[in-house]
């Protein structure tokens, strides 16, 4: 075989030749390289933003609430009944071994008063474990303590939200503000989480210790009843020994007999975003699909093209046969003329659709990360499909016999 | 020595229900050094021979010797290397690649005989300059005269010094000046370099500049004579 530097000669000659039929044929390849790396970028941002609303919500989770009451056969909707106390929160800490953290949950709303100004916000009443339950750290002061939740202090965390609210540039560590008219001294400012999945600022928050809440915000009648209690298991592995921990746990604890229903419902919310995550991996896998197609009409393309050129140049391939040409030289000018089609095309696309997939990012804010990999992945495989696609045109070339081209008018 | 030896060579092609004898039994030897001209009327088997021993065309039946090596039977691949390094090849229609430097088409043979870039260079511009075409490397074949093309022609065929030149019908597409020039280059190549030259026409004083004259009519060889120089 000759060089190949010799042979990229040939073909970009022969390409440089018929510019507009070979930039026509890249199209194709552009195309579909570009839409392989828009889909992957755009499936890759989302997938991306529901890994980081999982952590942002806390790894790991498992909230319990209590389950459905029924009246006279009307079944309540889902923590309608009161069933879950501190207590069931200490027991799940102490004997479920899968699980690291709990934060028993009582929670509303309250409109909070700082000097002139007010703001309505979600209060949670809840004991330290929340930080570690929900992977929060804190920009600035502490957290509550043990002590704060036995003897019911007055003391709050603030979401980032309300502190912009509130205080605007002021610091707030250590001011008083008024929630339904109670002061409270804030100790503690939140680290930024961002939206919810659902839209949510999870940063329109005030946590205050459990029995505060209990006894001086809310007021509930059934004292040690909790609305909820959030769990963090040890590890993803764990998600699930813990859930069944927890069941087990709850059904002794509340005296549930072997047939009956469970009073209480324990929610694994890692899960759930998990499986969104996966449907955001298999959307983007199912576009990868779609546009995989579009390069492979592009291939079928570059084959139709260098079968022309073939036919067209059944001269030219008589003369180097006579002169000397073997099978695989000829074979692979062709193939590297349609490899070269494809690379080329394939380059561009990848050019074309990373700067598509910058400009969805920040003009029209749909996440998307163009990764190497998708990069990597277009890129040979439209290198594949130009040796493909340009294999049987190269084939056919090298089988002429060398009289009959030469003769071919 | 013999260079060039048929035994009973046969070419048959497939036309409709019965086979066109192109070559009919045709037994013939040519030694080195030898200016044969083949001639014939067309349909005569005369270019069918040419390719045949030029390699480009397999017989259908019959034996055909090159340098004491049997071709037939031989690959695709071999007969590709023994066009390339024994055999130069020149076209009534000249057959270069257009788009393409006069250059870069003498480079060709060379290019398929590994022939590293530098030196592929230096023997192409050697060789045309040997045919007069010093200055005309980068020009393209459309920007030629149709003898300079055939020059060029001539050069992509001597520039793997391969021993034999078979030219078909090589003035065919030329003016009768540039016929005697083109001729009497293929003379003086023959008398200067021992190069074996086969030449086939139709035209009798084409054939006149050869030493021997070898006669086709409907796929047999009717005579076959020595040329008496005058």
């Amino acid at each position: 075989m000759i060089s190949i530097v010799s042979t990229l000669r040939i073909a970009l000659r022969a390409l440089w030749i018929n510019k507009m039929r070979s930039a026509l044929t890249m199209l194709g390849i552009i195309i579909g390289v570009s839409a392989v790396i828009i889909m992957l970028a755009v499936g890759t941002g989302v997938s991306r933003k529901v890994s980081s609303q999982i952590s942002s919500i806390g790894s790991n989770l498992i909230i319990i609430m209590p389950g459905s009451s029924s009246q006279g056969g009307v079944r309540m909707g889902g923590g309608s009944q009161s069933t879950l106390t501190t207590a069931d929160a200490d027991a799940i800490l102490k004997e479920c071994l899968a699980v690291s953290a709990v934060a028993p949950m009582q929670h509303g709303s309250a409109q909070v008063v700082y000097g002139n100004q007010n703001w309505s916000t979600s209060i949670q009443g809840t004991t330290p474990g929340i930080l570690e339950v929900k992977d929060c750290g804190l920009t600035a002061g502490r957290n509550m303590n043990a002590q704060d939740v036995r003897s019911a202090t007055k003391v709050c965390l603030l979401g980032q939200t309300v502190v912009d609210n509130l205080f605007g540039s002021i610091d707030p560590i250590g001011q008083i503000i008024r929630i339904k008219k109670i002061p409270f001294t804030v100790i503690g400012v939140l680290e930024p989480k961002g939206q919810s999945l659902g839209g949510q600022d999870q940063d329109d928050t005030i946590i205050i210790p459990l029995s505060t809440a209990q006894k001086k915000v809310f007021g509930r009648t059934i004292p040690g009843m909790v609305r909820s209690i959030m769990v963090k298991a040890r590890s993803s592995e764990d998600l699930t020994i813990a859930e069944r921990q927890i069941t087990d746990l709850l059904r002794q604890r509340h005296r549930i007999g072997p047939n009956k229903e469970d009073d209480f419902t324990v929610m694994n919310l890692t899960q759930v975003l998990n499986m969104a995550e996966q449907t955001a991996n298999t959307f983007a896998l199912l576009l990868g699909a779609i546009a995989s197609v579009s390069l492979l009409v592009g291939g079928i393309g570059i084959m139709n093209i260098m079968l022309v050129s073939v036919t067209e140049r059944t001269r030219e391939i008589g003369i180097r046969m006579a002169v000397g040409a073997k099978t695989w030289d000829i074979r692979i000018q062709f193939i590297i003329e349609a490899l070269t089609l494809s690379m080329i095309g394939g380059i561009a696309g990848i050019i074309i659709g990373s700067s598509g997939s910058f400009i969805l990012s920040t003009v029209f804010e749909i996440p998307s990360v163009v990764s190497l990999l998708s990069v990597l992945l277009s890129f040979s495989f439209s290198g594949l499909v130009g040796i493909f696609f340009g294999f049987y045109p190269a084939y056919k070339a090298s089988l002429l016999n060398p009289i009959d081209a030469l003769r071919f008018e | 020595m013999t260079l060039i030896e048929t035994r009973k060579l046969v070419k048959t092609y497939d036309v409709g229900d019965e086979g066109v004898h192109a070559l009919d039994d045709v037994s013939v030897k040519i030694e080195q050094g030898e200016f044969v001209a083949i001639m014939g009327p067309s349909g005569s088997g005369k270019s069918t021979f040419m390719n045949i021993i030029g390699c480009l065309d397999q017989p259908t039946a019959g034996e055909y010797m090159l340098a004491g090596q049997k071709i037939s039977g031989l690959s695709r691949d071999d007969l590709a290397a023994i066009r390339n390094r024994q055999i130069g090849f020149v076209f009534q229609g000249f057959n270069l690649l257009s788009r393409t430097s006069a250059l870069e088409n003498v480079e060709l043979p060379l290019l398929y005989n590994h022939v590293p870039a530098k030196e592929r260079k230096l023997k192409s511009t050697a060789a045309l300059k040997m045919l007069g075409l010093e200055g005309r490397e980068q020009h393209h074949p459309n920007q030629l005269s149709g003898g300079q093309q055939q020059r060029v022609a001539i050069a992509r065929a001597l520039v793997n010094k391969a021993p034999i030149l078979m030219a078909d019908e090589p003035t065919g597409n030329l003016d009768t000046k540039t016929s005697v020039e083109i001729m009497e280059l293929l003379v003086q190549l023959n008398r200067d370099s021992g190069t074996t030259i086969i030449l086939v026409t139709h035209e009798s004083d084409i054939a006149a500049f050869s030493k021997r004259i070898i006669r086709f009519v409907d796929g047999h060889v009717v005579s076959d004579e020595e040329v008496k120089k005058s």
